[in-house]
C-alpha cells in the first residue's frame, strides 16, 4: 500500500522519476485506495464466474449422482459422497482400469511430446542465434504451425495420415518402400506415434519462441570468452546457453507440461472424437465418458482427480526448482 | 567467433529437416486445395493432375461455411475487444499501483490457465443451460455464451503481457500528465494507451486467435445456428465420403487471416514474452 492517509489531493501513481519500478512510493501523495480494486473488478468477476465458480460447482457435482435424469433439475441430484471417486478410480472395475490406462498413455505422451518440443525449439533457437541470410524467413516459417488454427492444422494431418490417400504412406510406402503393407496411422497402436508427431509439430514453435526470447538476454561476451577458451558447440551449449536459459526453461517446461497433459484438441480432432485405445489421452477420455454416459458426476470426479494430480506435480516441481535456485 | 565447417553443415542439415517437417503439412494443405476431387480420392500426388480453384467455390455450398465464418468472426472479435478492454484496466492497476492483494491477483489469474478445460466444461454447461431455463437469458448454444467464455481464456495472458508493456513505459510520462492536472483515467487514456498501441494490438490479435481456434467448448456449447468454424469444418465429411480438397481449401481460407496477423506482429509477441518473463 502506498499510503492510506485520506487527505485530499491528486492521486499518487506509483513510482516517480527517481523511483525504479517495483519500489514503494514514498507516499507523499495519498492514493485513492479503492481505485486499483475498481480497475481489477471486471477481470475478477469474469474469472470468478467462468473459472472459479464452475470449478467449485464441479467439485460439488463430483459428490452427486448427477446422471442424465438430473440434467434439468441438477440441484436435486442425490448426494453420494465419494462414490463417484470410488467407482472411477478403483482399478478393479472396468471404468477404473480404463482411466488408469488413459492416464499411463497421457503420461508417456506428455514426457515425449514436451521433451521433443523443447529439444527442437532449443536447437532451432540456438542455430538461428547468429545472423545469416534467410534467418528472418526461417523464424517466420517455424512460427507458422503455432499461428495456424488448431483445427485447420490437425485436420490437415488427418488427411496426411489417411491409409490409402495420405501423404505419409505415399512417402513411406510408395517412395521409400519402408513397409510392405500400408500401415494404419489413425487406428491401432500406430495412433500413439501419430498423435505424438502432430502434437510436437504444433507445440515446438512455442518452445522456439520462448527460447529465442530468452537467448536475446545472453550477452555475446560470454560466447566470445567460451570460444577463446576453446569451447566447441556442445560445450558452449552446456556451459553458457543452458545455464543462462534456466529461468526461461523453468517456466517453459511447466507450461508445456500442463498444456500437453490437458491437450484435448489434438486427439479429439485427429481421431474425429473416438480416440483409439493406444492414443486415449485423458481429456478426451473424460469428455467421452461424460457425454456418452451422461454421468456428469463421474466425469466431474475424474476431472477433479486430474486437477489434484496436476496440482501436486506443479507444487512438487516448484519446490524442487526453488531449492535448485537457492543452491545455485 | 568462427563456425567450423562441420558446424556449418550440421546447422544446414538440422535446419533443412526442421523446414521440411514444418512445411510438409502446409504444402499438403495448399496443394490439395487446388486439386479436383478425383485426385484426393486416389493415392496422394505431389501436384494436382489439373490445378483448379473449384474447391474454393464449392466450400461455400457444401456446408454453410459463410454462417460459420460470420459466427467465428463475431465471437472472436467481440471476445478480443472485451478481453483487451478488461485487461487494460487490470494491467494499469497492477503496473501503476501498489495495493494489498496485488501479487495474489497476478498469481491467481495466471494459475487459472493451468486448469484442465474439461474440469469446468461440464459445470459451465449446466450453469449456462440452467441460467437459460431460469431467466430466459440464452447463454447455452448462443454466441453471447461463447464470447463470455472465450474472453476469459485470453484474459490472463493478455493482462500479463500488458503489465509488461505498461511497466516499460517511463513513469515520468505519468508524472508529467499529473502535473498538468490529469487524473488516473486521463493518464491512462492520453499517456499510456497511445504509447502502448503495438502491445495492445498484439494482445488483441492473441485474444482473437484464442477464440478463433477454440474447439472443446465450441463442441458442446454451440448448436447449428451458433456453430463456429472449429466444429463446422467437420461438415465436409459426409457418411459416404470426405471432400478432402474442400476441407483443405476451407482450412486455408480460415487460416490465412490469423496466420498473417500473427506473423505480421510476431516481434511484438516476442517483446511481450520477454517483458513478462524477466519479472
Amino acid at each position: 500500500m502506498t499510503s492510506t492517509v485520506s487527505a485530499p489531493g491528486p492521486v499518487a501513481l506509483v513510482g516517480s522519476r527517481s523511483d525504479p519500478p517495483g519500489r514503494r512510493s514514498t507516499g507523499t501523495r495519498p492514493a485513492r485506495t479503492w481505485l486499483p480494486y475498481a480497475l481489477l473488478l471486471p477481470a475478477v468477476i469474469l474469472e470468478l464466474s467462468v473459472h472459479v465458480v464452475p470449478m467449485v460447482v464441479g467439485v460439488w457435482m463430483s459428490l452427486r449422482g448427477l446422471t442424465q435424469f438430473h440434467i434439468r433439475d441438477w440441484t436435486g441430484a442425490p448426494f453420494v459422497g465419494l462414490d463417484n471417486y470410488r467407482t472411477t478410480l478403483d482399478v478393479d472395475t472396468t471404468t477404473g482400469r480404463e482411466l488408469l490406462h488413459s492416464f499411463g498413455v497421457t503420461a508417456a505422451f506428455t514426457v515425449l511430446a514436451v521433451g521433443l518440443s523443447w529439444a527442437l525449439g532449443l536447437f532451432a533457437a540456438v542455430l538461428l542465434q547468429r545472423p545469416f541470410r534467410g534467418r528472418g524467413v526461417l523464424r517466420t516459417l517455424f512460427l507458422t504451425p503455432y499461428a495456424l488454427p488448431v483445427y485447420a492444422a490437425v485436420i490437415t494431418w488427418t488427411f496426411m495420415l489417411q491409409r490409402d490417400t495420405g501423404l505419409v504412406n505415399h512417402v513411406l510406402v510408395d517412395d521409400l518402400g519402408l513397409f510392405e503393407d500400408r500401415p494404419f496411422w489413425l487406428i491401432g497402436s500406430n495412433s500413439f506415434v501419430a498423435v505424438l508427431v502432430v502434437a510436437v509439430w504444433r507445440t515446438w514453435p512455442f518452445a522456439f519462441l520462448c527460447l529465442m526470447a530468452g537467448l536475446q538476454n545472453i550477452p555475446d561476451d560470454l560466447y566470445e570468452a567460451a570460444y577463446l577458451d576453446g569451447a566447441g558447440f556442445w560445450r558452449r551449449l552446456s556451459s553458457v546457453t543452458l545455464p543462462m536459459l534456466s529461468p526461461v526453461n523453468q517456466v517453459l517446461i511447466l507450461v508445456l507440461f500442463l498444456w500437453t497433459f490437458n491437450d484435448f484438441n489434438t486427439p479429439y480432432l485427429l481421431f474425429g472424437g473416438s480416440a483409439p485405445s493406444a492414443a486415449d489421452l485423458i481429456s478426451v477420455h473424460i469428455y467421452q465418458s461424460s457425454f456418452i454416459t451422461w454421468d456428469f458426476g463421474a466425469g466431474s470426479a475424474m476431472s477433479v482427480a486430474l486437477l489434484l494430480f496436476l496440482l501436486v506435480v506443479t507444487v512438487a516441481y516448484l519446490l524442487v526448482v526453488n531449492r535448485w535456485r537457492r543452491r545455485a | 567467433m568462427r563456425e567450423t565447417l562441420a558446424e556449418r553443415y550440421a546447422r544446414r542439415v538440422v535446419l533443412t529437416l526442421l523446414v521440411l517437417f514444418t512445411l510438409t503439412p502446409i504444402y499438403a494443405m495448399v496443394s490439395s486445395a487446388a486439386k479436383p476431387l478425383r485426385d484426393v480420392q486416389n493415392s496422394f500426388t505431389w501436384l494436382p493432375s489439373r490445378p483448379t480453384l473449384q474447391p474454393f467455390v464449392d466450400i461455400w455450398r457444401t456446408v454453410p461455411l459463410g454462417r460459420y465464418l460470420v459466427n467465428s468472426l463475431v465471437v472472436s472479435s467481440l471476445a478480443a475487444l472485451v478481453s483487451v478492454a478488461v485487461a487494460i484496466f487490470a494491467a494499469f492497476a497492477v503496473s501503476r499501483y501498489r495495493f494489498r492483494g496485488r501479487t495474489t491477483f497476478s498469481v491467481a489469474v495466471l494459475s487459472t490457465q493451468m486448469f484442465p478445460g474439461i474440469l469446468f466444461l461440464l459445470p459451465l454447461f449446466l450453469i449456462y443451460v440452467n441460467i437459460g431455463n431460469a431467466t430466459g437469458v440464452q447463454l447455452y448454444a448462443s454466441r453471447t455464451g461463447l464470447i463470455i467464455t472465450y474472453l476469459t481464456f485470453s484474459l490472463p495472458f493478455s493482462i500479463w503481457m500488458l503489465v509488461g508493456y505498461f511497466d516499460s513505459i517511463p513513469r515520468g510520462l505519468d508524472e508529467a500528465a499529473q502535473m498538468d492536472g490529469a487524473g488516473p483515467m486521463r493518464t491512462l487514456f492520453s499517456v499510456i494507451l497511445p504509447t502502448a498501441v503495438p502491445g495492445i494490438v498484439a494482445v488483441a490479435v492473441y485474444a482473437f486467435m484464442t477464440a478463433w481456434g477454440e474447439v472443446l467448448f465450441a463442441s458442446v456449447m454451440t448448436d447449428e445456428s451458433s456453430r463456429t468454424l472449429a466444429i463446422g469444418l467437420r461438415g465436409y465429411a459426409t457418411q459416404y465420403q470426405v471432400y478432402w480438397n474442400q476441407v483443405m481449401a476451407a482450412s486455408l481460407v480460415v487460416s490465412v487471416p490469423v496466420v498473417a496477423g500473427f506473423l505480421f506482429l510476431q516481434r511484438y509477441f516476442v517483446a511481450g514474452l520477454t517483458a513478462g518473463a524477466v519479472k
